[in-house]
């Protein structure tokens, strides 16, 4: 263990930010951080175990104990249970012989739950050993334990069946289906790698800034920021050093538009980056990834390293003489909240994911305390063709604020789940019938932390004008439990991903889950329900951006679905607290009495 | 010599010095802003959001706010007290704090707080959390119980090395602050009182000395939280 530990700091030259890489490649090795582990990484760092502890217990794919020689972490998102999450889960549960959060007696499998793993569009999907395997029935999951027992590899397990596109690359062989439905011009058509930085370069980054500018291209992480300010702010803060970050965390429930992205065409985020760098003056890039999309890290190393190959990275980018950019990836280890760019920072400093406060934001001091940039990856590929193409063009397209496309992951109760890349302005009703939705109940608009909307409001449009989105679209059918299945689901989710730094977001998701069981479970009271809605303005002083939305689908489904509350709240004479149990309260004196 | 800059609170000119944080400066001109996670002279943190006030029409927490020239500052409109009031009632809700047994009752921060605001029966579901005292620390006892994770003592309490002593764990409602197994045998009874002392609420009381003030003589018992400005 010792020559393991000492082996891996050595590798990242002791240096304590590295702090993610050398736990994901000690738990790689040792297959779990053991206190011997963390005070022996502490000792090795020359720091305090709690200081090494605070980031370990911080994320979701750090063990401490042993999770078994094959580790299932198997999804248990709302849409995974549409398709049947539950029967895979008993099925799994009785031919490992342990119940879920336990390491069967043997040691040989483990399971756990864990949060969307980007794969809506083919579920239920699970991560063993890092390994993605989709589309699970209770067939499968009791063949796959026989096969664990069996003593086969992942790899054997898995088998040779691959997904569509790069899925069946050899770096990648993954199950893993693209379900590109729709192809656009910003993403998904005919793209040249190397034509927009070789362009780029003979222009000065004023002039490339001026271009993004003109174009009005606005983050597509969801809160919608102008890409060519964010730029300028970071190319105008004072200091050598500065860094592009790529936020490919994409941990919003529904949403795998990053994952096809980065598997089809990762040279177009890579040449986004590099675009940033060249503007904003930075030499430095960092492609943050969720941990749940390893299965694509041995491809994306080679992408890099053709680029490179190919002087489209490194030394002399693009022929540029003094202009040398590179990328590197930075693995993330199962937090929601990372996806907010100070958080993000703080993780690939080898913290924990809390977000910052802010100012000073970060294009002033952001990664290392330098001038940092954070795009999402749609807004890098943007940025590509609006180089290639100009900025008339990309303004052409779209609503009057919304310029360009979105990429859309389309889930739920519909023939064609997948991804979509529209021109802003579509409305719901037409993506509806562009999927094949029929029956629809709701639809989930941009994730959990969006809103929750019914057939009244199908006529909007997508667009940061009217439903601003990150792109997840979840569809509920009409024969689906709306507050059970979903609501209760989102607000479990968010309790569980709460950085817990500010009070409102660290007590109120709790609080709110067990408002919301009393409710369900026909306990409930109109007051419980009004009580949940004035927690609204409560919420909204939370420092980020998850704590202001974490009670969205709560708060949005009482507004838009108060009669599903109404039908399970108690009646009538209210003078008594209905979720009171007199037989339980006095059970102990009746037996006494009894007794006597 | 520092530069003073003008700024409006509620309403009046007031000075202050360049790049002061706004709690102090509002103290300084007369105006309480109540705080919890902050304490003079550690980083802020901006984690428990009770000192939000509004800059220029926007809400912000007054103690990562830095006072800048021209500045707008409204501390107390009764969106922003019921504010206030709700994140003492939640923090009652989400620990296990029985004042009549603290040893810190009285010199409580935050139930001096609540004294302020007139809390009476918290409108939030109790969760009576099981949590655990930690009392194996050769200086320091931790009751969790009790602890409102403001990272007051993560913040301003280091060993001589400057080594951490305290540090957070887990995340969400899990959290729990950590005290280092290592670093903790280094305390000296000089640090363990001032942890105690930073510690709004009971959670960390120093070994071997308690009850020092009597119940009547204690901190807020007479001059209630915020009289002072």
């Amino acid at each position: 263990m010792e020559k393991t530990i000492t082996a891996v700091i050595k590798k990242y030259n002791g240096d304590e930010t590295r702090l993610m890489d050398i736990l994901i490649d000690i738990q790689a090795e040792l297959g779990y951080l053991a206190d011997a582990t963390v005070a022996q990484i502490a000792k090795t760092l020359n720091i305090p175990q709690v200081d090494v502890e605070q980031t370990v217990s911080f994320y979701h794919f750090f063990a401490r104990q042993p999770r078994g020689k094959y580790t299932v972490y198997l999804n248990d998102s709302v849409v995974a249970n549409f398709h049947g999450r539950a029967a895979v889960a008993r099925a799994f549960e009785e031919a490992a012989g342990c119940a879920f959060e336990q390491v069967s007696s043997d040691g040989l499998i483990g399971l756990f739950d864990t949060a969307c793993m980007g794969m809506s569009d083919q579920e239920p999907a699970a991560l063993i050993n890092d390994v993605v395997f989709t589309r699970l029935t209770p067939t499968r999951a009791r063949e796959l334990v026989a096969g664990m027992k069996a003593g086969k590899t992942v790899a054997q397990l898995h088998g040779n069946k691959y997904g569509d596109g790069q899925n069946a690359h050899p770096l990648i062989h993954s199950m893993v289906c693209n379900n590109i439905q729709r192809r656009g011009v910003m993403v998904f058509d005919d793209y040249e790698p190397g034509t927009a930085i070789k362009r780029v370069v003979t222009m000065s980054s004023n002039e490339v800034i001026a271009m993004v500018k003109a174009a009005s291209v606005r983050g597509r992480g969801g809160a919608g920021f102008p890409t060519g300010m964010k730029w300028d702010f970071a190319r105008k803060a004072p200091g050598d050093v500065k860094y592009i970050f790529c936020n490919a965390d994409e941990g919003e429930p529904g949403t795998f538009k990053d994952r096809v992205i980065l598997t089809e065409l990762p040279q177009l985020v890579f040449e986004g980056m590099a675009i940033a760098g060249y503007a904003v003056g930075a030499k430095q890039g960092i492609l943050y990834i969720r941990n749940e999309y390893r299965y694509l890290r041995a491809y994306l190393e080679q992408v890099l390293a053709d680029m490179r190959n190919n002087n489209l990275l490194g030394p002399l980018t693009a022929g540029k003489a003094g202009f040398n950019f590179d990328v590197k990836i930075q693995f993330g280890a199962g937090a929601y909240v990372c996806g907010e760019e100070s958080a993000l920072i703080e993780s690939a400093e080898g913290k924990r994911g809390e977000p910052r406060d802010r100012p000073p934001f970060p294009v002033e001091k952001g990664y290392l305390q330098k001038p940092t940039v954070v795009n999402n990856v749609e807004t890098l590929c943007s940025v590509v063709k609006v180089m290639l193409n100009g900025a008339d063009w990309y303004n052409k397209l779209g609503t009057e604020e919304s310029k360009g496309t979105k990429v859309l992951s389309v889930s739920g109760d519909c023939a064609k789940p997948g991804i979509y890349e529209v021109v802003w302005g579509f409305t719901v009703n037409d993506i509806l019938n562009m999927v094949g939705a029929k029956d629809v109940q709701a639809v989930q608009v941009g994730g959990p932390s969006g809103s929750c909307i019914g057939s009244s409001e199908f006529n909007r449009i997508l667009a940061y004008e009217d439903l601003a989105t990150g792109g997840s679209l979840i569809i509920i059918g009409q024969h689906r439990d709306l507050l059970k299945d979903v609501v209760l689901n989102f607000a479990r989710f968010f309790r569980e991903e709460s950085c817990g730094s500010c009070v409102p977001c660290r007590a109120l998701t709790g609080m709110a889950q067990v408002l919301l069981e009393k409710i369900i479970a026909g306990k409930g009271t109109a007051g419980d329900v009004e009580n949940l809605r004035s927690w609204l303005p409560i919420m909204k002083h939370n420092r980020c951006g998850l704590g202001q939305t974490a009670l969205n689908p709560v708060i949005t489904t009482i507004k838009n679905f108060k009669g599903l509350y109404d039908q399970r709240i108690k009646a009538g004479d209210l003078r008594f607290a209905p979720s009171f149990d007199l037989a339980a309260a006095v059970k102990d004196y009746e037996a006494a009495v009894a007794e006597v | 010599m520092a530069t003073f800059v003008k700024f409006t609170l509620n309403g009046k000119s007031c000075l202050a010095e360049e790049g002061q944080p706004l709690v102090a400066a509002a103290k300084e001109c007369g105006v309480y802003i109540p705080t919890l996670c902050n304490y003079p002279g550690i980083p802020p943190k901006g984690a428990c959001r009770i000192c939000t006030v509004l800059i220029n029409g926007l809400p912000a927490t007054a103690c990562t706010t830095k006072v800048v020239e021209g500045m707008n500052v409204q501390t107390s409109t009764p969106e922003l007290e019921a504010f206030r009031m709700a994140v003492v009632e939640i923090l009652f809700a989400e620990g296990n704090h029985l004042c009549p047994s603290c040893e810190k009752s009285g010199s409580c921060e935050l139930q001096a707080l609540a004294y302020r605001y007139r809390m009476t029966v918290p409108r939030f579901p109790y969760l009576f959390p099981k949590r655990d005292v930690e009392a194996w620390h050769p200086k320091i006892l931790k009751d969790h119980n009790r602890c409102i994770q403001c990272k007051r003592c993560i913040r301003g309490i280091h060993n001589e090395a400057g080594q951490a002593v305290f540090a957070f764990g887990k995340r969400g409602d899990r959290v729990v602050i950590n005290i280092d197994p290592e670093t903790s045998k280094t305390v000296s009874d000089e640090l363990a009182q001032q942890a105690m002392d930073l510690c709004p609420v009971g959670a960390i009381l120093r070994k071997e000395k308690g009850f020092d003030v009597p119940i009547g003589r204690r901190k807020y018992d007479r001059t209630p939280i915020g009289s002072e400005v």
